[in-house]
């Protein structure tokens, strides 16, 4: 039976919290970095769940997000680029909806139960900004769930699937708009989400012949976390039943939101349980899992608990809303804009921006980046196979901190670093707090995006501090 | 057999305008003033130059900038670009078509005009021209990369390594201090100099030259003619010229402590000068000062310091005015900022005059061979340059 064979998941290394200076929200908030967007967080929880599995073998990729960095433009295709995927490769963006996430896992249960595909790995980022000073903003957060179909081998095997559809202007975003907006919070809880997710379940139940009571465990979207909280009662749940949907630690995070619970739940999850799956958004779907045996076996990513213990609290506000573009920069004078990137380059360099693709020298064995023609230890020209140093730790070798040049994140640093396996890089490092660093220190790379300039995306590999998990008695072993 | 340089192209005249901020100036300007001062050092007039070449990395394209301003009339006039090291670059192509006997009078100009660009700092030149996907390093990022390293390598805390830079700082301000062409001509403290705001971490803002508008001459002759010129021209000794290959971005073995351009030019430079001590035979010394630490560095590329122990000459105050090997007698670019094209001619000014007794309260005694050092680029891939200049 098509089912969850592999899941894994991304939180942001940076949190508003109680020790940021400005805040106004009550609970911790996982934010993107400047450098981060749907597509950059949804890579890191694809790699997450595909660690230790060949990429190769994947051969459907359905990226879900409210939030995708282009109108048109397929963002899966990248997404399906950076992970290295085959090229007979199934790719679709689920977009428009909150609840795109539990679209897609249908769609890719849907397609590999018809056999099209072997293994669909369904990816759920959102990084929805909410209008400063607007509840939106407080009750906002940014993550990415992955969680890889397979029609065999399952450790949460899918038995039924329902869906419901529902035309409700509750929250919406018109095409172009930065903020989304909603109508008065009564009618969004009680004409929509009050309404929809209780008939989707009623749904699921008849379908199933199911009882809340043989819920192992209720995951279920919510658009606050007081109203998640009602519906747990309202679907006559206990609230040991229900599932976290880390709207305390993390936000709402979208259509990201109940795959993130999904995974929070299978990382906990033993053999035999049946998980009641329910996404929210103009419509509801509502799956029903049971886990097997295999869900004892953890997979070797980071997953939500490794991701939610390895934090860092902003000190300021100011510096969330200068990565969302919404405050001016600091840091002196005016500098040259960007200029117009070149498709026809960017292209050309693709695997090398996007997989991190440099060339190992066959005659001499060592690993080089950017792609030399000549090698430049051995001089042996046009003996290289490519080599990919996405997945290669590395040490500092030595670094600097600039303060002056205008950057959302300052210091900017820039480090010079030596791979393990070799190969040596001068590379910005990210996610880094500066007083932290040190010569010596190993490092991870992660793929963020570069700017935005004549209207081109631009995307590259960066190196940050490896993500130090504090990890939670539940994923302790899956950490390893 | 190869016969290089030596002795076989001199230096005739020579100008350079005062560097600073020229809001009132154009590249033009700049250029006529340079030129003409130089015209007027050699006895000589535009009309005079069979050859130019015109340095330049951003302030104008093609030969015919440098023609048009000083009306060169249908002569070839090359325009030249090698990073921060165009200036010297400029010169030893000049130098060359004077040795290979194609031209007796030849012309170089560089110019760069920086303050029209409305920011600090310098405007990055992309790596990968097109995808623009490669981020952009600022220069005093790119330099700062080797202080950390420095300062980690030699074992010195970060208050020591500070305070061995800023005596570097300290020195150069107060040449520069005497130098009417300098544009920044205040003494400074090692105090000032250690809790300036920081720039780059560990680079702070006296550690940083900066950045000015400015232009550099320099009118080079065959010996036959320089005879006829002037009893007192000054005769190229040496030249050397490297570039490197991205080696510390790539290669593991990069150490970051030492640059290689530097050594190999010296060594080129110093072989076809002749010079087997060069702390003992560099009279004085014009070095890329664009950062302390760059400075500090060079001492040891150069041979001046043993490597490790620069440190220990710059307490000693051997490059300081009145130590035994004093680099950067003009101020350096710590005081005259660095427009671009114009820096490696500047420092040959500096040479060219003290080797001739004019320098004025900075006169060095006994001047005999005199070393300018441009570097441009950036650790791993710098283009050297290094000109030795004598009687």
């Amino acid at each position: 039976m098509a089912g969850i064979v592999r899941h894994g998941a991304y939180i942001p290394y940076h949190r508003l919290g109680a020790g940021t200076a400005g805040w106004q929200g009550k609970k911790e908030r996982a934010v993107a970095a400047y450098d981060e967007d749907a597509l950059t967080m949804g890579v890191a929880a694809a790699r997450d769940c595909l660690e230790g599995i060949g990429r190769g073998e994947v051969d459907a990729l359905y990226f879900a997000s409210t939030t995708t960095p282009y109108a048109e433009k397929q963002a899966a295709a990248t997404l399906a680029a950076a992970l290295h995927l085959n090229r007979a490769t199934f790719t679709s963006d689920v977009t428009g909806s909150l609840r795109s996430a539990t679209v897609a896992l249908q769609s890719a249960l849907d397609r590999v139960a018809v056999g099209h595909s072997r293994l669909a790995l369904v990816v759920a980022s959102d990084l929805r900004v909410g209008q400063p000073g607007s509840e939106f903003e407080t009750e906002f957060g940014h993550a990415a769930a992955a969680v890889l179909v397979g029609n065999r081998d399952a450790m949460a095997e899918v038995s039924h699937t329902v869906s419901v559809t529902d035309e409700i202007h509750d929250v919406w975003r018109p095409a172009g708009e930065p903020f989304a907006g909603s109508w008065e919070d009564r009618f969004v809880v009680q004409a929509g989400y009050g309404r929809v997710l209780p008939e989707v379940f009623a749904l699921l139940c008849k379908e199933a012949k199911l009882t809340p009571e043989n819920v192992s465990r209720a995951i279920f979207y919510g658009p606050t976390a007081s109203a998640h909280q009602d519906m747990g009662k309202k679907l006559g749940f206990q609230p040991a039943q229900v599932a976290d949907p880390y709207m305390n630690q993390v936000g709402h995070t979208g259509c990201a939101q109940a795959l993130l619970a999904l995974v929070g739940a299978l990382e906990q999850a033993k053999p035999g349980e049946h998980l009641a799956l329910a996404g929210y958004g103009n419509g509801a779907d509502a799956l029903l899992l049971v886990t097997t045996p295999l869900i004892s076996k953890r997979p070797a990513g980071r997953g939500v608990g490794g991701y939610l213990a390895s934090k860092r609290i902003l000190e300021d506000y100011q510096i969330s809303l200068r990565w969302r573009g919404l405050a001016p920069l600091k840091g002196g004078g005016r500098r040259p804009g960007i200029r117009q990137p070149s498709a026809a380059a960017i292209w050309r360099e693709r695997a090398e921006n996007l997989q991190f693709e440099g060339i190992r020298c066959v005659a001499c064995g060592t690993p080089q980046y950017p792609k030399q023609r000549v090698c430049s230890i051995c001089h042996a020209k046009d003996e290289s196979e490519p080599y990919s140093f996405a997945d290669k730790k590395a040490r500092l070798f030595t670094y600097s901190m600039d303060y002056m040049t205008p950057h959302p994140a300052l210091p900017q640093v820039f480090g010079v670093i030596d791979f393990e396996g070799g190969g040596r890089m001068i590379i910005p490092i990210t996610d880094q707090s500066g007083e932290q660093l040190h010569i010596g220190m190993d490092l991870e790379m992660t793929l963020r995006k570069i700017h935005y300039a004549g209207n081109i995306h631009s995307y590259a590999w960066k190196a940050t501090p490896v993500r130090q998990s504090v990890a939670s008695p539940a994923t302790k072993e899956a950490l390893g | 057999m190869t016969v290089g340089l030596r002795d076989r192209v001199a230096v005739v005249g020579m100008g350079c305008t005062k560097f600073g901020e020229h809001w009132d100036k154009s590249t033009e300007d700049l250029m006529v003033e340079a030129a003409w001062e130089a015209f007027e050092d050699a006895g000589l007039g535009p009309e005079d130059m069979q050859a130019a070449w015109l340095s330049t990395t951003q302030s104008g394209r093609g030969g015919s900038t440098l023609a048009h301003a000083i009306k060169l009339e249908y002569i070839p006039v090359t325009r030249l670009e090698n990073h921060c090291a165009t200036g010297l670059d400029a010169m030893r192509n000049a130098a060359f078509a004077i040795a290979a006997g194609c031209y007796d009078i030849a012309l170089v100009v560089g110019v760069e005009k920086l303050k029209d660009q409305g920011f600090s700092g310098l405007q990055g030149w992309p790596e990968i021209a097109l995808s623009e996907a490669k981020p952009v390093l600022p220069a005093p990022l790119q330099f700062a990369l080797s202080g950390t390293r420095y300062f980690h390598h030699y074992g010195l805390k970060f208050n020591e390594g500070k305070e061995i830079l800023a005596k570097i700082a300290v020195k150069n301000h107060k040449n520069g201090a005497l130098n009417p062409r300098a544009h920044l001509r205040r003494e400074i403290t090692v105090e000032q100099a250690v809790k300036a705001p920081m720039v780059t971490w560990p680079l702070g803002l006296f550690d940083c030259c900066g950045v000015s508008d400015g232009a550099a001459a320099a009118i080079l002759a065959s010996p036959d003619v320089a005879r006829k010129l002037r009893p007192d021209a000054v005769s190229i000794k040496g030249f050397g010229l490297t570039c490197g290959a991205f080696q510390g971005q790539i290669q593991n073995s990069f150490d970051y402590v030492h640059f290689e351009e530097t050594v190999r030019a010296a060594h080129m430079a110093y072989q076809e000068a002749g010079v087997t001590d060069p702390r003992k035979q560099i009279s004085i010394a014009e070095v890329h000062d664009c950062f302390t630490i760059t400075e500090l560095m060079t001492y040891e590329d150069l041979g001046f310091s043993p490597r490790g122990r620069a440190r220990d000459d710059v307490e000693a105050g051997t490059f300081a005015l009145d130590g035994a090997l004093p680099v950067n007698p003009d101020g350096g670019l710590k005081s005259f900022g660095h427009p671009i094209g114009a820096s490696g001619i500047r420092m040959c000014y500096e040479l060219y005059k003290q080797l001739q007794g004019k320098a004025g309260p900075r006169q060095v005694k006994n001047v005999e061979l005199g070393l300018a050092h441009n570097l441009g680029g950036r650790p791993s891939r710098f283009t050297c340059g290094i000109c030795i200049l004598g009687r």
